[in-house]
């Protein structure tokens, strides 16, 4: 048994958008991404909006069908495009789960917050009587801070916090392996978010979870994760451990992010400069060629408009995509 | 003498200074009282006072139309001699004659007919007959419509394309057109088939009756399911659709589950509002003689027959019409009421 | 009429719903001075928006204001009618919404949008109009403005429709700009160029800005002075440096104590804050935040605290504080 639980090699995924034959346009949401996830532990998507990060944790888990690329979980290939490989993913489900962003729309309105959380229970058959299945939902209410007396009630009388504590209970029932959080907390109030942070970081040292965090907010991500990847535009552009990402990062994108993000100390605040980024993120349906990055990119030159940077291992752990990276740092 | 830093002329007490204690706090806050959806739904439309009269109406009539002609003295094919033409409460001679005798003759509250029926038990029986039939229309109509709906918008693709193709192509057929060549045309063989033991009532329901109920399920389905298709097209997009699917639902869970459970309030505002469409369909098809056989009335071919005698005997038409007015109102602002009290998007 | 260009007293707004009175401002008061930025900081239900809106008359049925004075410009906002409103609006006082996607209308182009706010306000004429859009879409930092006055709001990038919204906002040189979450819906790099646009604007118009948000970072960096709400109320008021460096109320500990911090060299495991925000339809006679405060004290269920300043700009709303600040009294 690897430490691997998660891979992902050259992924995939592309919508179509219109057109036929030789004019059939795509939107290239993921391209040829790859990464693994250790047994254990957070790996951090971030990103801004069009990168690719919530269509790589979907697709992932198959709830897209991939346009290529390889996925193997648990050292068994669970999808190859290339060997038409696509296994049956019910027994996986128990495995592998998600968690939603908007705490309103992924709760049926018309089910009890008991049965929203037994229904995987009543999926994979997972109790043998009745009254197994309620001390299950229960238990599962429990370790997300609510109680039973919460069971017969609609999702429409809770808070987002609670209803996202809904969503994490029921992604839980099967008692899965890995959990692919997207976005859980950008929909909550600031002072609910740290209260949910806590119970993920909490759950995923009780009941051994491994995690692939994705979220737009780069100080939340460092905060649960221990690696986190940075994407561009369907591509992964950096991937590193967290504190390294941060502190001492490489690809010129990644500097930019971290950059722009305002910090809660005035001091620190008015001493730093902005590393400014002009112009707008260009359309996924036509990306820069080459480089996706280099219409706004201040390193840019013609190597980068012809060829694709690779992803490599520039030091140990630390992979970037960029040409140039001894001109940026 | 010491200075107490809680003196103040806000009258504090040291006390209140004392840490408050979890029960305390908890105490403030409370939630609400559950309520379901069809609690909430059914609690909106009892304060929708119109909603509610109008079902009252309805359950009226309905007693009227179903319960009370079993213990109507008369009955509606009933010719009672000498008694033609009556106006409401009024008595032929002949019964006349009987009051005198001492006997109890029960009145005729809407006179009679010109075949001396009573025309209260006639009007009666006419609701019951376009009643059944705007119920009867509407459960096809939801059945077939919703079945077609469903599978379209759940498959999409070429499959949805083609049942799609197939609703625009029977909303171009005409219907009057179409049950007029199908009770020409199923005239003989419903007769013959009425002769068969089991099936006498096709020839008191009669066989223009049998063709309108036949057009309805060919004809008459596609408004609802072209309704049911595009709520559960949108209702397809959901989240908690994906939530299902990523925890392994099948698809005939999640249809059953999540999918129809949340078209339910549509389709029974749908359903309410197809039930007086069904009966002025019914109601002007009998008025142009195509609907049920004599002499069994439905308030349309009522008012038809009452045509002729409209200048000397007109409450023989106005009763029926106001009838059918009635329920067709009544039925139309009660699903209205319905379409408010469960409408998802003026939840609040 | 004051001398601050807005002066908001003890004010007191409810919206009136079928559901009950939803007291959304129980004894707000704000100053403001000229070429000031305030920001405005709280969470969804804490009244920060409704403070901005009542201020520009934009609180209209169900809500009403029940008590307490807002004075801006010179103008007695409480008594001021709604044709008196429309002079003010987008005149000396304008505002920028959260998604400029739906805060711009889809069906006219962005020069007609921008020329409405200054034919109705000024006495320039269609040419003259056209001219200062230009110059507005310059301003703001758009490239092409010739072309861009011709186009739709669809065909704009979000982080460019909201500099068309700044510029709408700016085009008659309001003395006061609102701005309600103007950076939430961005994406962070757009974000960060928005805010300097705005900071840049500010020091060549010399106009004040009240900045609503939920970001403590945004404010960090923009803000002369905070406002912190909870529930209807100021919690806690102060300079920039007072709120981060100098907290006195446990609310404002606590959101500051809840937030990761991209800078932090090791692991740390956040403070949250306990519970749930309150129903505003049923607030509790007392502190509004003490079912959720770690400190809370018998007293602090019953009745609000008075009023406790630490200097001439820093307050809060605190029995904690208040008996801390009797003790010290009674100590000398």
């Amino acid at each position: 048994m690897s430490d691997k639980l998660v891979q992902v090699e050259h992924l995939q995924q592309y919508f179509p958008a219109g057109g036929f034959g030789k004019n059939k346009k795509y939107v290239q949401a993921v391209d040829d991404v790859s990464f693994f996830i250790n047994r254990g532990e957070t790996l951090g998507l971030v990103g801004e909006s069009g990168c690719g990060k919530t269509t790589t944790g979907r697709t992932l888990l198959r709830l897209y069908e991939p346009t290529g690329g390889r996925i193997i979980y648990d050292d068994k290939v669970i999808f190859d495009k290339d060997k038409k490989i696509a296994v049956n993913m019910l027994p996986y489900r128990k495995k592998m789960q998600i968690v939603f962003q908007d705490p309103y729309a992924s709760l049926d309105p018309r089910m009890t917050v008991g049965d929203i959380v037994g229904e995987p229970i009543d999926i994979h058959h997972l109790a043998s009587s009745k009254q197994e299945r309620y001390d299950m939902i229960i238990e599962m209410l429990r370790r997300v801070g609510l109680n039973s007396e919460h069971a017969n009630r609609y999702p429409h009388e809770f808070s987002g916090g609670q209803r996202q504590r809904v969503g994490i209970a029921r992604a839980l029932a099967v008692h899965p392996e890995f959990i692919v959080c997207d976005e859980p907390i950008s929909a909550l109030d600031v002072s609910i978010q740290a209260q949910v942070i806590n119970m993920f970081e909490d759950l995923q040292e009780s009941m051994n979870l491994t995690y692939l965090f994705i979220a737009h907010d780069l100080s939340v991500v460092k905060h649960i994760s221990n690696r986190i990847g940075v994407m561009y535009l369907g591509r992964m552009v950096e991937l590193a451990d967290s504190y390294e990402l941060t502190m001492h990062s490489l690809h010129p994108y990644t500097k930019s992010l971290i950059s722009a993000i305002p910090i809660a100390d005035p001091k620190l605040a008015r001493a730093s400069k902005r590393i400014a980024l002009e112009g707008d993120v260009p359309s996924p349906l036509n990306p820069p060629s080459g480089c996706r990055f280099r219409t706004r990119c201040p390193y840019a030159d013609e190597q980068c408009a012809k060829e694709v940077p690779e992803f490599k291992e520039v030091a140990p752990g630390h992979y970037a995509a960029c040409h140039h990276l001894d001109k940026c740092n | 003498m010491e200075k107490n830093p809680l003196s103040f002329q806000l009258k504090l007490n040291p006390d209140d200074f004392l840490p408050a204690t979890e029960e305390e706090k908890e105490s403030l806050v409370v939630m609400r009282d559950s309520v379901s959806f069809w609690k909430d739904g059914f609690r909106r439309l009892r304060k929708n006072k119109v909603a509610m009269v109008c079902l009252f109406i309805i359950i009226v009539v309905m007693i009227f139309a179903f319960i009370v002609p079993a213990f109507y003295p008369y009955s509606y094919e009933q010719q009672i001699q000498g008694a033609n033409n009556l106006a409401p409460m009024q008595y032929s001679a002949k019964e006349l004659e009987r009051i005198a005798a001492g006997e109890k003759v029960f009145p005729h509250f809407f006179g009679t007919d010109k075949m001396g029926r009573d025309y209260a038990i006639r009007v009666m029986m006419g609701s019951r007959i376009s009643l059944l039939v705007g119920i009867i229309a509407a459960a096809i109509i939801l059945v077939i419509g919703s079945v077609f709906g469903s599978i379209a918008a759940f498959a999409g693709g070429w499959v949805d394309l083609i049942m799609m193709r197939i609703v625009d192509i029977i909303y171009t057929i005409p219907d009057v057109l179409l049950i007029v060549l199908l009770s020409f045309a199923l005239k003989e063989p419903l007769k013959v088939l009425a002769q068969a033991p089991g099936f006498g009532w096709i020839s008191v329901v009669g066989e223009n009756l049998i063709s309108i109920f036949i057009v309805f399920a060919l004809l008459y389905w596609v408004g609802m399911a072209r309704m049911v298709r595009s709520q559960i097209l949108m209702l397809k997009e959901s989240e908690y659709v994906t939530a299902a699917r990523a925890l392994g639902a099948s698809s005939a869970r999640i249809i059953k589950k999540h999918l129809l459970t949340n078209c339910i309030g549509t389709l029974i505002v749908t359903t309410t509002l197809q039930i007086p469409s069904s009966i002025f369909t019914e109601s002007f098809l009998s008025f142009l003689g195509l609907g049920v056989a004599v002499p069994m009335p439905s308030l349309g071919s009522l008012a038809s027959d009452a045509i002729n005698g409209l200048n000397t005997y007109p409450y023989l038409l106005f009763i029926p019409a106001a009838v059918i007015s009635l329920i067709i109102l009544s039925f139309n602002l009660l699903g209205d009421g319905l379409r408010d009290a469960f409408d998802p998007k003026l939840k609040n | 009429m004051s001398e601050y260009l807005v002066d908001i007293q003890h004010e007191r707004l409810s919206f009136f719903t079928p559901a009950g009175e939803v007291k959304a401002l129980n004894d707000v008061s704000i100053h403001l001075n000229d070429g000031e930025v305030l920001g405005i900081v709280g969470e969804s239900g804490s009244g920060k928006s409704v403070t901005a809106y009542s201020l520009m008359g934009l609180t209209a049925y169900p809500g009403r204001l029940v008590g307490g004075t807002i004075d801006f410009n010179g103008h007695r906002i409480n008594d001021l009618s709604e044709k008196e409103f429309r002079k003010i609006r987008g005149n000396e006082v304008s505002i920028i919404f959260q998604d400029p996607m739906t805060s711009l209308n889809p069906v006219y182009t962005i020069g007609n949008q921008i020329m409405e706010v200054i034919l109705l306000h000024t006495d320039k004429n269609k040419e003259q109009a056209r001219a200062r859009a230009k110059e507005l879409l310059e301003l703001v930092g758009i490239n092409e403005p010739e072309k861009r006055l011709k186009q739709y709001p669809h065909e704009l990038s979000g982080g460019m429709r909201q500099r068309v919204m700044i510029a709408i906002a700016l085009a008659c040189e309001p003395k006061l700009l609102i701005a309600d979450e103007p950076t939430t819906a961005l994406d962070v790099t757009i974000q960060a160029q928005i805010l300097e646009l705005m900071m840049d604007l500010k020091e060549k118009l010399g106009m004040a800005i009240i900045m609503i948000t939920h970001d403590l970072g945004v404010v960090a960096s923009m803000c002369d002075r905070i406002a912190v709400m909870y529930a209807g109320r100021i919690v806690e008021y102060g300079t920039t440096d007072d709120i981060f460096y100098n907290p006195k109320h446990e609310y404002t500990k606590g959101l500051l104590k809840s937030i990761p911090r991209l800078d932090a060299k090791e692991h740390e495991r956040l403070v949250p804050i306990e519970g749930t925000p309150i129903d505003l339809l049923n607030p509790p006679a007392g502190c509004p935040f003490a079912p959720r405060c770690s400190n809370c004290m018998k007293i602090c269920l019953r009745e609000m605290a008075p009023v406790t300043t630490f200097d001439d700009v820093h307050y809060t709303q605190c029995w904690m504080n208040q008996k801390e600040q009797m003790e010290r009294e009674a100590a000398k």
